[in-house]
C-alpha cells in the first residue's frame, strides 16, 4: 500500500496544481515534499524486497500492477523524490507557474512508476509517462530553440521506447512471464539487443545520443536537472532491472559491444566537451561520458561493476543536478552562456565560483567525493574482467574529464570580470545545499550507498550466473 | 422451405431500422431538430439495450451450409459500438446546419446497416450490410452545400462504386470456386488444385475492395477530400463507425480466407505497411485540422490491416480504442468550431488559454492516438496490436508499426504544441449538447484507458 501511496502522493499533487494561483502551487509542492519524505520512511536494510504490491490489472496484455522496491531501486527513487522537490521549490520562486509544477509532479509519476515497477509491461507503461510532461517542459519552458529540442526529444526518446516495446514483448513472447521479481531468464540475445537498443537511447549511449545536448541546452534548469539527474537513470536502470535479468545469456554475448561502446562513449564524449564553447552543451556531453562509465560498470555484469554502475548513477545524479543548477542560475544572471563571454566569476560573484568549483571536482572524479567511487569501481570491475584495454581506455578518458572540467573552471572562473552579479539568493542556496551535502557524504561514506545496494545486487548477480 | 426465423437476435437490427422510419415520419409530423435528432438518439440507446440483452451464440436464416445471420459476443460489441456512435454524432450535430429529419434519418439508416453487418454469416448478407451503412453517407457527406462539399461526396462516391464493384467480382470468383458463401463453409472447403489461383484472386481482389472502406492504400485518396468536404459530425461518424465497418467486413472475410490462401496473408500485410507508411506521411504535411485528422485515420487504418494479419480480435481491439479517441479528437474540433469547417491548424493556436477544458480532451485524444500517456487507451491498442503480430512471428511488421509510430508522433506533437502556443482570440461559446456528448466520450477514453481489460475481453483478446 505504502508503494501505491508513493505513486498517488505525486499523481495527486499535479492534480492540486490545476487549483488557481498560489494554493495551487503550494499544494503541488506539499504533495511533493510528502512523497520525498514517504520514500525516505521506505528505508530497510533487507535483501529482498522491501514491500510489494501485486494486483492483476491487464491479464490479456501479461499487465500486473505489481510493484516493489529493493536495495538497487531505493537509491533511485530517493534521488527522484529529492530532485523532484528541489525543482519544485526551487520554480515556487524562480518561475512561479501552476502548469510547470504539475508537470513536474505527472513526470514524477512516471519516474517513480520505472522504478518500483516489477512488471515488464508496468515498466513500460511507466517509461511512457515519462514522454511528454517532458517534452511539455521542455517546449513551453525551455530557450529560444526550444520547439526544435523537444521535438528531437520526443521522437528520439519514443523510437527508444518503442524497441523497447518490441524487446518487451518479445520477452513475454519467449518466456511466457512479464514478471521482473522472478525473472524467467530465458529470452534471447535479440530480444536483448531490442531492450537494450531501447535503454541505450534513454542512457544515452554513444552513438544514440545526439538528442541529449540540443534537449540540455534549450530545457529550462528544472528540466535539465530532473533530465540529467533521473531520466537517463532509466536506461542504466532498466539495464540492470529488466534487460540483464531476463535475458543473462544475450548480455553476457552483447556484453562486450556494450563495453566498446562505453568507452567510446567516455572518450569521445570528453574529447567533444573539450571543444564546447557553450557551458550547458558541455555539461550535457559531460553527461555522455559519465554515463559511459555507469554503462562499462554494467556490461562486466559483475556485482563490482554493477555496485560501480548504481552509485554512479546516483552520483551522477547528484552533480550534474547541482551542475545545471548552477550554471542555469549563472545564466539567468549573465544572459549567456557562451564559455567566451564568461569570465571573471571569482570575482563577480565567488560564491557563485566556489559552488562552481565544487561541483567540477566532484564531477571529474575527485576522491572523497561522490563522481569518485562509480568511476574508479567501473574502471576496477573491467580490469577484473580482464578488459585491460577498457580499462586503460576508461581511465584515460577520467583524465580527459579532469582536462575539460578544469578548462570550463578556468573560462568561466578566472580572467576578467565582465559583468557584476548578485549572489545566490536563499532559494536557490536552499535548493542546492541538499546536493552539495550529499555529493559529500556519498563520497566520504560511499558504504551509505553500496550498503543498501549491496545485497540486492548481489542477488540479482547470483540470479543470473548459476 | 420453411425456415424459423429467429426474431430475438434480429431485434437490435430491427430497432434500428425502426429508428429510421420513426425519425422519418415524425419528420413530417413534426420538422423539429431537436425532435428529430433527439428521436435518433433514443433510438440508438434502444439499440444498445437490445444488442446487450439479445441472447448470444444464437444463428438464423440456416441453409444446411451454414446461418446467414450470426448474433455472437462479436456482433452484440459490434452493434453496441455502431449505435453508440450514432448517437454521439447526432448529439454532435446539435448546431450543424442540415435538413435534420434528413440527417437523423440517413444516420439511422447507416447504422441499421452496421448492426447487420456485425452478425452478417455470409458473403451476399455482409455485402449489403456495407452498403446499407455506407450509401447514406454519399448523401451525408454532400449535406453541406458548397462545392467542396459536392467534390468530396463524388469522389466518395466514383471510388466506393469502384470498390464495391472489386469486391463483388471477389466475392463472384469465390462463389465460383468454393462453391459456396457462408463464410463457416468458406474456412472449411478448399477448391480443387487447378482452381487455386482463381480462389487467390477472389479472396485477393475482394479484400481490396473492402480495404476501401478503411480508406487503405491505394484507395485512400477520397478520404482527405471527402472528410475536409463533409460536415464536421458526418466525417467523426466516416472516420470512426464507417472505418468500423471496413475493418469487421475484412476480418469476417479474412477469417473466412486467411488460412486457406497464406497469399490473402501476405496481401493484408503489404497493404498495412503502404497504408500506414503513406497516411504517415501524408499527415505530415498537412496545414488542415480535418486533412490532418483524416491522414493520420488512414495511417491507424494500416496498423488495424496489421493486426488483421495475425488476430482478428487484435483488429478490433485496436480499432475499438481508435474509434473512442478519434470521437473525441473530433469532438473537439465541432466544440472548437462552432459549425465551421475543421479550419487550419494555426487556428487553433491558444485553445489551451481559450478553453483549458477542450485542449486538454484534444491532447488526451492526440496522445492516445500516438499510443501514449496520457491517453492510456492508445497505449494498450499499440501494445495489443505489436503483442498480437509478435506472438504470431510477424515481427518484421511489429517493427513497422512501431517506426511508423514514432513518424506519427512528428504531427501529433506539432498540433499539441500549436494548442498552447499565445494566442488573444475570445473563446466561442459551445452549445451543451456538444459539451455532454463530448464530456460522456472523453470520460470513456479514460475509462477504457485504465480498463482495457473490458475492450479486450469484449472482443475475445
Amino acid at each position: 500500500m505504502i508503494l501505491i501511496a508513493l505513486l498517488a502522493l505525486p499523481a495527486l499533487g499535479a492534480l492540486l496544481a490545476f487549483l488557481p494561483g498560489r494554493t495551487g502551487r503550494l499544494a503541488a509542492t506539499c504533495a511533493a515534499g510528502l512523497t520525498f519524505g514517504l520514500s525516505l520512511r521506505l528505508y530497510s536494510t533487507d535483501s529482498g524486497y522491501w514491500y510489494e504490491f501485486d494486483r492483476a490489472w491487464v491479464p490479456a496484455l501479461h499487465l500486473r500492477f505489481h510493484l516493489g522496491i529493493d536495495g538497487i531501486s531505493w537509491p533511485l527513487v530517493v534521488l527522484t523524490t529529492l530532485l523532484t522537490l528541489l525543482c519544485c521549490l526551487y520554480s515556487l520562486w524562480k518561475t512561479p507557474d501552476n502548469r510547470l509544477i504539475g508537470l513536474l509532479l505527472a513526470l514524477q509519476v512516471g519516474l517513480l512508476g520505472v522504478f518500483v515497477a516489477l512488471d515488464l509491461v508496468l515498466f513500460f507503461v511507466a517509461f511512457e509517462v515519462v514522454l511528454l510532461p517532458m517534452f511539455a517542459i521542455i517546449a513551453g519552458w525551455g530557450g529560444p530553440k526550444r520547439r526544435h529540442a523537444a521535438r528531437k526529444f520526443v521522437l528520439y526518446t519514443l523510437l527508444g521506447s518503442m524497441l523497447l516495446l518490441i524487446g518487451v514483448v518479445l520477452v513475454i513472447n519467449q518466456t511466457g512471464t512479464a514478471d521482473l521479481a522472478r525473472p524467467a531468464g530465458t529470452a534471447s540475445l535479440a530480444a536483448f539487443v531490442f531492450l537494450a537498443l531501447g535503454f541505450a537511447v534513454k542512457a544515452p549511449l554513444w552513438p544514440l545520443h545526439s538528442w541529449l545536448p540540443d534537449a540540455h541546452s534549450e530545457a529550462p534548469t528544472v528540466g535539465s536537472v530532473l533530465l540529467a539527474g533521473v531520466l537517463l537513470k532509466l536506461g542504466t536502470y532498466g539495464l540492470i532491472r529488466v534487460a540483464i535479468p531476463v535475458a543473462p545469456d544475450g548480455a553476457r554475448e552483447a556484453a562486450p559491444v556494450l563495453a566498446a561502446l562505453a568507452v567510446g562513449a567516455i572518450l569521445i564524449g570528453g574529447l567533444i566537451c573539450l571543444a564546447q564553447k557553450e557551458l550547458k552543451r558541455l555539461i550535457a556531453y559531460s553527461s555522455v561520458g559519465h554515463m559511459g562509465f555507469v554503462l562499462l560498470g554494467i556490461a562486466t555484469m559483475t556485482a563490482t561493476g554493477l555496485q560501480a554502475a548504481l552509485i554512479g548513477n546516483l552520483a551522477h545524479g547528484l552533480i550534474t543536478g547541482l551542475l545545471f543548477f548552477l550554471v542555469g542560475a549563472l545564466k539567468d544572471r549573465t544572459h549567456t552562456g557562451e564559455l567566451s563571454e564568461l569570465g571573471g566569476l571569482r570575482e563577480s560573484s565567488p560564491q557563485l565560483a566556489g559552488l562552481l568549483g565544487f561541483a567540477a571536482l566532484a564531477s571529474l572524479g575527485l576522491p572523497g567525493l561522490a563522481g569518485f567511487w562509480g568511476e574508479a569501481f567501473a574502471v576496477i570491475a573491467a580490469a577484473q574482467r580482464g578488459w585491460w584495454l577498457a580499462a586503460v581506455l576508461a581511465a584515460v578518458g577520467g583524465a580527459l574529464a579532469a582536462a575539460y572540467l578544469l578548462r570550463l573552471l578556468r573560462k568561466v572562473t578566472h580572467g576578467p570580470s565582465t559583468l557584476k552579479l548578485t549572489g545566490p539568493a536563499g532559494y536557490e542556496l536552499a535548493a542546492w545545499a541538499p546536493l552539495v551535502v550529499l555529493t559529500v557524504a556519498v563520497g566520504l561514506a560511499p558504504l551509505l550507498v553500496t550498503g543498501v545496494t549491496g545485497p540486492a545486487v548481489d542477488a540479482l548477480v547470483e540470479a543470473f550466473t548459476k | 422451405m420453411i425456415q424459423s426465423i429467429d426474431h430475438a437476435i434480429l431485434l437490435p437490427a430491427y430497432l434500428a431500422a425502426g429508428t429510421a422510419v420513426l425519425v422519418f415520419v415524425a419528420d413530417l409530423v413534426t420538422p423539429r431538430r431537436a425532435v428529430s435528432l433527439s428521436l435518433g438518439v433514443l433510438g440508438a440507446l434502444a439499440v444498445i439495450v437490445a444488442a446487450v440483452r439479445a441472447p448470444q451464440g444464437r444463428r438464423t436464416f440456416c441453409l444446411p451450409e451454414g446461418c446467414s445471420y450470426v448474433y455472437d459476443k462479436q456482433a452484440a460489441v459490434v452493434a453496441v459500438a455502431f449505435a453508440a456512435l450514432t448517437a454521439i454524432v447526432l448529439v454532435l450535430s446539435a448546431t450543424t446546419r442540415a435538413e435534420p429529419g434528413e440527417y437523423s434519418f440517413l444516420l439511422a439508416c447507416s447504422m441499421t446497416g452496421g448492426v447487420v453487418l456485425g452478425a452478417a454469416g455470409d458473403l451476399i448478407t455482409l455485402i449489403v450490410g456495407l452498403e446499407t451503412l455506407t450509401l447514406p453517407l454519399y448523401a451525408l457527406v454532400a449535406l453541406r452545400r458548397g462545392i467542396r462539399s459536392a467534390e468530396g461526396a463524388l469522389s466518395l462516391f466514383v471510388v466506393s462504386v469502384i470498390a464495391t464493384a472489386v469486391a463483388l467480382f471477389g466475392a463472384a470468383l469465390v462463389y465460383a470456386t468454393f462453391g459456396g458463401v457462408h463464410l463457416d463453409q468458406l474456412a472449411k472447403a478448399t477448391p480443387t488444385a487447378q482452381l487455386v489461383p482463381v480462389a487467390t484472386l477472389g479472396a485477393v481482389l475482394l479484400i481490396a475492395g473492402l480495404a476501401f472502406k478503411v480508406a487503405a492504400v491505394p484507395l485512400h485518396g477520397w478520404a482527405p477530400a471527402t472528410y475536409d468536404g463533409a460536415p464536421l459530425p458526418v466525417t467523426a461518424y466516416l472516420s470512426t463507425a464507417s472505418k468500423l465497418g471496413g475493418v469487421i467486413a475484412l476480418l469476417l472475410v479474412s477469417g473466412a480466407l486467411l488460412d486457406v490462401r497464406p497469399t490473402t496473408r501476405a496481401v493484408l500485410a503489404v497493404l498495412a505497411v503502404a497504408t500506414m507508411t503513406v497516411g504517415n506521411l501524408g499527415a505530415l504535411r498537412q496545414t488542415r485540422m480535418v486533412r490532418l485528422l483524416a491522414w493520420s485515420s488512414i495511417a491507424q487504418a494500416g496498423y488495424v490491416l496489421a493486426a488483421l494479419v495475425v488476430s482478428g480480435p487484435a483488429a478490433v481491439a485496436y480499432t475499438l480504442f481508435f474509434v473512442i479517441m478519434e470521437i473525441v479528437a473530433f469532438g473537439v474540433v465541432i466544440a472548437a468550431r462552432n459549425d465551421g469547417d475543421g479550419g487550419r491548424i494555426a487556428d487553433y493556436r491558444g485553445l489551451a488559454r481559450r478553453s483549458p477544458w477542450l485542449a486538454g480532451a484534444l491532447v488526451l485524444a492526440l496522445a492516445g492516438l500516438a499510443g501514449l500517456p496520457p491517453g492510456f487507451a492508445g497505449l494498450f491498442a499499440k501494445f495489443t496490436v505489436v503483442q498480437a503480430l509478435v506472438d504470431g512471428h510477424w515481427t518484421w511488421l511489429a517493427v513497422i508499426v512501431v517506426l511508423n509510430a514514432v513518424l506519427a508522433l512528428a504531427y501529433y506533437v506539432r498540433v499539441g504544441a500549436t494548442l498552447f502556443a499565445d494566442s488573444d482570440e475570445a473563446p466561442t461559446p459551445i452549445r451543451w449538447p456538444i459539451t455532454a456528448a463530448l464530456a460522456i466520450a472523453t470520460a470513456l477514453a479514460l475509462v477504457v484507458g485504465f480498463l482495457p481489460q473490458w475492450v479486450l475481453s469484449a472482443v475475445g483478446y
